[in-house]
């Protein structure tokens, strides 16, 4: 099974650089794409980016995987865009998306998550005063990020069951299960959580 | 080793009695607990680090109250689940070792050192940056207990470990629980495990019904069966 935006270990410019310049630097990134007003000014920033990810040494196949899964929302936004608009608009917000999503890619490519989630719990810090736990919100987010690939897992195994019993798809009977387990799952994760100490 | 102390500790989940006075005194390195599905074995485990609360009696650990106490407690009690995969909580391995230490006040550098040099006694060393999802079943209960280990406690209670493994990765994680300097209480269905154990107890609908060296405890269980 493969993830968009996992970590690739590497000791690349991009990997050395703290998580918190790397998001900065995202953010202006994309604000910048946002300006741009022709395709040719697009085709530049996807330059950057292509070389980015060569300045990571991301695998061809790793980067393809980030924008993969978009491509019938691409389309359908180039069909309408084609229709209502002209060749350019289609060009200038497909782009953007795509450029966009590969930036975030990126990030996220070369960043570990605890790195990620150090600056989102120092961003948070201020919110102490109003009753916010930055602690409690960097683990509510590893654990968002660990349990996709969990449930993706816990959906397979139902999907697998229904047909080694030869049933056919039914999202109605596979979601009963479905939940059952994923609810069993996050139980026994609370009980794990509280052995690894996370309430002390 | 720490002393486990079970004093008439009896438990109920609504009506159904699981647990029924029990009374058991633990000191020994290894120690096994057996029984059948529902017998009592698992929830005994989970309240040897307060992960369960007796509902009359009490369970300490070196005079220590698992319920009153269960934050000390958990601090010198590690709990290995038969399913690591509710056990593993980062998205990689070795950040999953290091959150284990997140709170121990060392720095970020000897935190990096100690998971690296875990990683390493588990054969991990390779997989440091892997994503714990894509791990063999084997390799994801070594994870879970290089993520127990690593925060130095003195018990570790393993609930059947190797039940999802096969038998070549079941016998490696034994072989690690066995090597290993703490007291380890061990639940398991796979007998064959508890030889060189110092003692195995063997529950019965919530009652400790033989407890014993390894073959006097194992045919006492089999010995049910028949």
């Amino acid at each position: 099974m493969t993830m968009i935006g996992l970590y690739q270990p590497g000791r690349s410019l991009l990997h050395r650089i703290s998580a918190g310049w790397k998001l900065l630097g995202m953010l202006l990134a994309v604000v910048g794409i946002l300006l741009l007003k022709a395709p040719w000014q697009l085709a530049v920033a996807a330059a950057i980016v292509v070389g980015g990810y060569a300045l990571a040494r991301i695998p061809t196949r790793v980067a393809w995987e980030q924008i993969w899964p978009m491509r019938w929302f691409i389309a359908l936004i180039v069909i309408f865009q084609l229709i209502f608009a002209d060749w350019e608009r289609a060009a200038m917000i497909s782009g953007t998306l795509l450029l966009t999503v590969a930036i975030a890619a990126l990030v996220t490519l070369t960043t570990r998550v605890t790195a990620m989630l150090d600056v989102c719990q120092r961003l948070l810090r201020p919110l102490r005063r109003v009753g916010v736990d930055p602690d409690r919100v960097g683990l509510l987010l590893a654990l968002t990020i660990r349990c996709i690939p969990l449930l993706v897992g816990i959906v397979h195994d139902v999907a697998e069951a229904r047909k080694a019993r030869g049933a056919g798809f039914s999202l109605r009977a596979m979601a009963a299960p479905a939940v059952v387990r994923a609810l069993r799952s996050a139980d026994a994760m609370g009980d794990a959580l509280i052995a690894r100490g996370v309430d002390d | 080793m720490a002393t486990i102390q079970f004093s008439g500790v009896t438990h109920r989940f609504g009506d159904r009695l699981v647990l029924d006075g029990i009374d058991l005194t633990l000191t020994e390195q290894r120690v096994g607990l057996v029984g059948a599905n529902g017998s009592g074995k698992s929830t005994l485990a989970r309240m040897i680090n307060g992960l369960v609360s007796p509902t009359a009696g009490a369970v300490t650990l070196d005079g220590l109250d698992t319920t009153a106490k269960g934050r000390e407690v958990r601090r010198r009690v590690g709990f290995v689940f038969t399913d690591p995969d509710n056990q593993i909580v980062m998205p990689t391995v070795a950040e999953d070792v290091a959150f284990s230490l997140r709170k121990s006040g060392l720095p970020k550098s000897a935190i990096a050192e100690r998971v690296a040099a875990s990683l390493q006694r588990f054969g991990l060393a390779g997989h440091a940056d892997h994503p714990t999802h894509l791990l063999s079943g084997g390799q994801k209960q070594l994870l879970a207990l290089a993520a127990v280990l690593i925060s130095g406690p003195d018990v570790v209670v393993a609930d059947e470990p190797t039940t999802l493994l096969d038998l070549r990765n079941a016998r490696m994680v034994n072989d690690l629980l066995m090597g290993l300097p703490e007291q380890v209480v061990l639940v398991t269905h796979h007998l064959h495990l508890l030889t060189g154990f110092d003692r195995v107890v063997v529950l019965d609908g919530g009652r400790i019904i033989a407890d014993a060296a390894p073959a006097a405890a194992i045919a006492a269980y089999t010995g049910l069966l028949a």
